[in-house]
């Protein structure tokens, strides 16, 4: 199969990855440079914050990570109202760079699982300011549905908390959401390691966004590589159909021919 | 005059415009988006947009992040 005809496409936007990065927690912006290259994404999250008046000297992310190379998602990280997200990602828009972004409200700093109620009020404002909102949405088919209907192209349900690495904690309800929906499933969130993100892909998830896994890594360099080829056989492998499971054996020699027959 | 800038308050020159802090501040402004008194002001109206004493003034851009270490928003409102 040729993955390069193999192509996500969200509200008209051409994905040539299907693995997306955030750019949080590296130890600078050489090294969030170097991962992100290495893990071969077009996509990279960015959070929208107050620019540094004192000191104007330092570095900007983008002076690193070039938005004429990669696609600028920006997330409302961190907004833990509907009208706190709001206004970050009106602002996020304004900026110029893009229409995108990651709708996050946050309802619990412990767990930061997503405030269903105030992100279905924000998905409704931004859609109408005519933003494409993808939002950071519990692992619920019932709110993809209800997200979709206020007309987000895509949705992003969280595979465990944030920054957990647990993997993907119901595959039944991710399962659920790609039968409720027709639009493309990001899966966000809680991805461990790069089998994680293969058993996203298995399960037929359009991509997967993860951050924490990369920057967190002993090696991120060498964890976004291996996230890259995780990505790459989770969609081979969904895309060539697996065999059904079977309680019993199946042999795979044929038995003609045996000595002693 | 002073004006709150990013939740800071900070002496900029009189009848000064959005424009005219941005290079004050040494700001690029093709990547930057400007709130005045809590309503956005639109890019092509940075010129002729004038700051007043007093006006809270948030100027964001993209910075890292977008998961544990964003907690302490500084987008208070």
């Amino acid at each position: 199969m040729n993955m390069t005809d193999d192509k996500l496409v969200i509200a008209g936007i051409e994905f040539t990855s299907r693995l997306w990065v955030g750019t949080g927690k590296y130890k600078d912006f050489a090294e969030t440079k170097k991962a992100i290259e290495a893990s071969g994404t077009d996509v990279v999250t960015v959070s929208v914050r107050r620019i540094n008046i004192i000191d104007r000297s330092k570095e900007n992310l983008l002076d690193y990570i070039d938005p004429r190379k990669y696609k600028i998602l920006p997330n409302t990280a961190g907004c833990y109202t509907a009208k706190d997200a709001i206004r970050t990602a009106m602002l996020a828009a304004e900026a110029g760079i893009t229409k995108l972004v990651k709708l996050e409200v946050i309802g619990d700093e412990k767990t930061l699982f997503p405030d269903n109620e105030a992100l279905l009020e924000a998905t409704k404002v931004l859609v109408k300011e005519g933003l494409i909102v993808l939002p950071y949405v519990s692992d619920d088919p019932i709110m993809a549905r209800k997200l979709v209907d206020l007309g987000c192209p895509a949705v992003m349900p969280l595979a465990a908390p944030i920054g957990s690495g647990l993997g993907i904690r119901n595959p039944y309800n991710i399962r659920i959401i790609m039968e409720t929906v027709k639009v493309p499933i990001v899966v966000d969130a809680g991805v461990g390691t790069a089998s994680d993100v293969a058993l996203a892909m298995e399960l037929g998830c359009d991509a997967v966004l993860l951050n924490t896994a990369i920057a967190g890594a002993k090696d991120p360099i060498a964890m976004a590589e291996a996230m890259k080829y995780g990505v790459l056989a989770g969609r081979l492998a969904y895309k060539a159909g697996r065999i059904p499971k079977k309680l019993y054996a199946t042999a795979s020699s044929p038995l003609d021919g045996m000595i002693g027959s | 005059m002073i004006i709150t800038l990013n939740g800071e308050k900070k002496t900029v020159p009189d009848g000064i415009t959005v424009v005219g802090l941005l290079e004050f501040l040494k700001v690029q402004q093709e990547r930057v988006a400007v709130e005045l008194n809590l309503e956005i002001v639109k890019k092509d109206k940075f010129g002729t947009t004038a700051i007043k004493e007093d006006d809270n003034l948030e100027v964001v851009s993209f910075m890292q992040g977008g998961f544990l270490h964003t907690l302490k928003s500084n987008m208070k409102s």
